[in-house]
This record gives structure tokens, sequence and C-alpha cells, in this order.
């Protein structure tokens, strides 16, 4: 398969995933926090095809597009939506919190930044035990404003570890726009500060977000350290739920419709025919509807504390 | 063996015996090396698995914590364990949650070594204990060594743990002489130790405490009551069928915290007793822990901040409604000589 139709299949997928997902909330079988990647796609997509399987990914709890692009299980990912015990967590984590160790997602978390420090963690064993997998850390704009995450490049770059710093900016942390909170100094300037390649991209644009990805993957085996690659890209949902969050007021239509306009699937819909098109769409489909299945009938975890001693 | 003799060997012991292990934190590798329970190691094992650190605490845990997804086993030691308080995100947020949260996927051993500085006017912020604040948390496990014997033993033990553990090391035991047996053993996490058997009251301490309680069990013992003391060692999880047991022998219960009272580990003891041997209780439980205010520096007042002997002595003669008389005994903690 070409790379081009590797991408779109993988942004498709994520899309119709996550759609599903949106239409069927409102049903409360899905019990979770749930913050949706749509429109962000062509980041994960892009990213992902630069890694194997064995390379690391660290994210956050926007993360349906990650763990599926990285290879994480679907059937798993649903039960673990569903909150059932054979979900990636076990029905402990949720949207939030997902992990497959098998395709190289270390866990997500829920914390801004929580999760930059993990994936330098697994670049210095990685360094340490002379491998050469390549770690990434996933993270918003928002990020880029805690402390952990300047400590967290500092370190690398002393250390010249083989990971990527890896910005999602979506231009919004929750309800608040990114210039009521950072000062105008673009992200991927900062990393003039520590001495490292900065490096910014059209986020909507999947070959664009490969080719950055791959240069970066390819100077972190090379032993020559950290790479920061800014994704500059929108949501187009609420920040955490399956609707459209213009009517609250807060950011404006236009500025939405625009980012829609520059879909990340429209815009690499070319390098697929009408009929791969319709084929891939029918895959996934079928894909889904049997990971509902499954999920919906799939056991309830059992608690694994002890009932109290008034209670026995 | 010195009690911090006892934790560099245990230290040079899991780092020969497993590759994976490394150890890291401000200061180990340098010349004093973390009051010389870390000197040599960077010599021995190489400047890769003992290595110093930008002043990143709360990264670097994040750090220690990412390298056990790949297979690592760091110990992170801090010189001070006020300075765990930046890490507290990637401690209680992260590293408690990892093995809950995805489910045991994969196992977390990070130990967290951490020091409390009492002594030579080190003040409000480089005193603090803590241990409670961790005691707290699900998914963390916490152990305060009370002899060189156990300090050795359970540094061991947390470092064989899959299970996050705060390794809590006591300053001014450091120059506390003990037992300690060659080679490569571990104390128990989860199990405390009665280290002195008694029929009339029973004196659960920690860490720095249980000295002062045997102290005072001495004292008692000459005018003719019987402790025994109960060295708790491991706070998470709490070894409640050993305490317990001590208490129903007993009846009456001290409890010795070198930590603040309010919601701590005292608490929990007696709200352990309270609830499962309320009916072996002759007296009132009493805890004898830090006065309710910060430490304060002034060599004045800094030595009267301190419980010890004295007071576990008090405290016991109080559940067996005796006066103490006063000044019985003097608590006999050698002093920390500084600069730091």
């Amino acid at each position: 398969m070409s790379l081009e139709r590797a991408l779109y299949t993988a942004m498709v997928r994520m899309r119709m995933i996550e759609e599903k997902i949106a239409a069927i909330y409102p049903e409360r079988e899905i019990r979770s926090p749930t913050h949706l990647y749509i429109g962000q796609e062509a980041v994960a997509a892009g990213v992902c095809a630069a890694l194997g399987r064995q390379d690391v990914v660290a994210a956050n709890y926007r993360s349906h597009g990650w763990y599926l692009a990285k290879g994480g299980s679907l059937q798993a990912m649903m039960d673990e939506l569903f909150g059932r015990a054979t979900g990636c967590s076990g029905g402990w984590g949720g949207s939030m919190h997902l992990i497959d160790v098998e395709a190289g997602v270390m866990g997500t978390s829920a914390i801004v930044a929580g999760g930059v420090s993990h994936a330098v963690g697994s670049a210095l064993a990685d360094k340490m035990l002379g491998r050469s997998q390549v770690s990434v850390a996933v993270f918003g704009d928002g990020a880029v404003e805690e402390g952990p995450w300047h400590e967290s490049l500092n370190f690398a770059v002393l250390k010249r570890l083989p990971v990527i710093f890896l910005c999602e900016n979506n231009l919004w942390a929750a309800f608040s726009p990114i210039k009521d909170r950072q000062p105008p100094v673009e992200i991927h300037r900062r990393a003039e500060a520590y001495g490292i390649p900065g490096v910014v991209v059209d986020g909507n644009d999947a070959l664009a977000v490969h080719r950055a990805a791959a240069t970066a993957v390819h100077r972190a085996r090379r032993g020559e350290g950290p790479t920061l690659i800014e994704c500059r890209t929108y949501r187009w949902l609420e920040h955490c739920g399956p609707n459209d969050d213009v009517p609250q007021g807060f950011r404006a239509a236009e500025e939405l419709a625009a980012w829609k306009d520059r879909c990340p699937i429209e815009r690499m819909r070319q390098f697929v025919t009408d009929e791969e098109d319709r084929a891939i769409r029918v895959a996934v489909t079928r894909e889904i509807e049997q990971a509902l299945a499954h999920a919906r009938s799939a056991p309830w975890p059992q608690p694994t504390w002890k009932p109290a001693y008034y209670e026995v | 063996m010195k009690f911090r003799e006892a934790i560099r060997a245990a230290t040079v012991e899991v780092m020969r015996k497993d590759a994976r292990v490394f150890v890291t934190g401000i200061g180990v590798p340098d010349v004093k090396g973390i009051f010389g329970t870390t000197l040599g190691l960077a010599e021995e094992f190489g400047a890769e698995r003992a290595f110093d650190i930008p002043l990143s605490e709360s990264a670097i845990t994040g750090i220690c914590l990412g390298a056990t997804f790949r297979g690592l086993r760091p110990i992170f030691v801090h010189q001070r364990i006020d300075f765990t308080m930046l890490t507290m995100d990637q401690l209680v947020n992260h590293a408690a949650k990892w093995r809950a949260m995805f489910h045991g996927a994969h196992p977390v051993p990070l130990v967290i070594r951490a020091i409390v500085g009492r002594g030579w006017g080190n003040g409000p912020q480089h005193t603090q204990s803590h241990h409670g604040i961790f005691a707290h948390v699900p998914g963390l496990k916490v152990v305060v060594p009370a002899t060189p014997h156990d300090a050795k033993g359970l540094l061991i033990a947390a470092v064989e743990d899959d299970d996050p553990v705060i390794y809590v090391d006591h300053r001014w035991l450091h120059e506390e002489e003990g037992e300690v047996p060659e080679g490569y053993y571990e104390v128990p996490i989860g199990k405390a130790a009665v280290v002195r058997p008694g029929s009339d009251v029973t004196v659960a301490a920690v860490g720095p405490f249980v000295g002062e309680a045997l102290k005072a069990a001495a004292a008692l013992a000459d005018q003719g009551v019987a402790v025994e003391v109960v060295d708790i060692r491991t706070l998470r999880p709490l070894d409640g069928e050993t305490i317990l047991a001590s208490v129903k022998r007993t009846g009456r219960l001290v409890v010795a915290d070198a930590d603040w009272g309010p919601c701590g580990v005292a608490a929990e003891v007696i709200a352990l007793a309270a609830e499962h041997a309320l009916g072996a209780l002759k007296a009132p439980p009493v805890r004898v822990t830090w006065p309710d205010s910060p430490v304060p520096s002034s060599q004045a007042i800094e030595p009267q901040f301190y419980p010890g002997a004295r007071q576990i002595h008090a405290a016991a003669l109080y559940t067996l409604s005796r006066n103490a008389g006063g000044g019985l005994i003097r608590s006999s903690v050698k002093p920390f000589e500084g600069p730091f």
C-alpha cells in the first residue's frame, strides 16, 4: 500500500470510529469523559506512519486517534469505553487511559503534560539498554505552559535522548484561547532555547506531518537527540463530549468553518479511487459493528478491593 | 554497621544483582554522596547507572516512571523529603495509579528514597516527614526503617517490589550502629515487628521513635511496667494484624509517630484499634506526635519541638492512670551537626 493510501485509510478509520462514538454517546452506554480527536487525524496518522511497532508513544486524554494509529487494538479500546473487563485497562482507565504495551502505546495521562516525562524516561531506558527505539511525547499547546514540560526538554537535550516532542497546537485549552495563555512566541521556537531543531508543520497535512516526523525519527535513531515538532491543527468538537460547541459562543463559527474547509481527510481523498474509498469505509464499518457488538456483551469488571468489615 | 552504611550496602547489593537498577538524584555521584549512602556507586557501576540530574524533581520522577515501562528499576534519591512535594503529580496521579489504571499491563518498580533532615536548625522546609501524606494514597507503598538491619532489608525489598515504594530514611538515624547481615536479604514490606515483648502497654512506633520507645520501655521496666514495642516499619500496607494482636494482649496503646498527628499514621493506628479492638482497650489510646506546628529553626526551640523517650514514657504511664512525675528520662537523640 502506498504511504498516501495508508495515511488516508488510517485517518478515515479514526474519523469513522469517533463519529460512531459521538453518535452513540447520548445512549449512555459509554460513561467516561470522551475527548474526541475529530479534525486532528493527520497528526497521529502522519507521525505513527514514521514509527515502528517497538517505538513508543506517550500521549494524553485525547488519544483515541493515537492509540489506533499506533496499532492499539480497537476491540480493547471499545471494551474500555464501555467499561468492560476486557478493555485495554480492564475498565479502570476509561477513554482517557489507553494502553497497549505490544503496540507501543505506553499509556495516556489525564494530567496536562503528565505524560511528557514518561516518553523521556522510555527514551532514557532505551539509550541505557543500547536499543534503537524512539519515544514520542504527545501533548497539546497547553502542556507547553506546564513546568515539567520544560524540565523534560532540558533533560532530554542534556542526555541527547531519542525522543520527539510532538505538539498538537489546536489553539484552545478547553475554553481558553492560546492568546490568553502564552506570549506571542511560536511554540516550535521554544526549541531554540534548548538548542534543538524546532519545526512547524501544517497539522492537517498528513504528508507534511509524516515528513517532519520521519526526519525527527531518523535524527533520534542516529543518536542526535530530540526534535520539537509543532503541528498546527484544530479540534472540531467540544473539549470533552460529542457535541459541536460553537453554540456556546466562545469560539467563532467562522473559525471552525475555515478549519473544516481544510479537513485532513478531504485533502488526501485524491490518493484513492471511489472504489477504494468505498472498500475502506465498508471494512471499517464492519470492524466498528463487530467491536460494538463484542463490547456490549463483554463481561463487567469486578471490584478488586475487599468489602468493609462491617459489610461482611 | 551504621544505618547509612547499611543503605549503601543494600544499594550495592541490588545493583550487583540486577543490571536494570539505576540510582539517580541531585548529588548522587558527588563527593558527599548523599550523606555517604551513594559513595562509590558511579565508580563501581558506571556513570550511566549512578548519575546526577538537573534540578527538575517533577520531570525526573516521570522519567524514572517512564523507564519502568521499558523494564528498568530506578531508585530516585532526595536529600530532603520536602523536595518530593515538587513531584506529587507524578507520584500520586501517575505512579500510584499506573498499576490500577492500566490494569497491571506492566510492573511499576519505582523506588523513591527520601531523607528527613531533622537538626541543625534546618527549619520549616528541610525537616518535614511527610510519610503520612504518602501513606494516604492507594497504589503507593511506604516504608520507614528504624534500624540498620531493616534499612538494608527494606531497601532491597523496595527494589524487588513491582509497585512504587516510598522509602523514608531519617538522617538522625544515619550514625546509629546495629547488626547487619552480609549479603542479599529482604525485610518483608507490610510486616511490623515486635521488637520488645511486654504485657502492660503497646507502644507502636515509626522510624526514629522506635529507639525512643525502647529507651522509654527500659525506664518503665524499672518502674514495673512491661512495655511491648512494635516497630510499624511499613506504613502502607499497614500490618494491622501484628499491631492489633499486641493491643489485644496489653489492652493499652501508645502510638509514637515522627510526624504530625492530625489525619496521620498515629490516627490511623488508633482508628484500627478503635474499630477492631475496642473491647480489649482498658484505657483511651494516646498519640505521641510532633506539635501541630511547622518545625522551627532556632536552637532555643528546635530541641523542644521534638517529643521523644520522655513523652513516650509519660504517655505509657498515662494509659495506666499514672503520672510520670516529670524528668525521669531524657531524650538522647544524637544531634545532627551541620552545615546541611
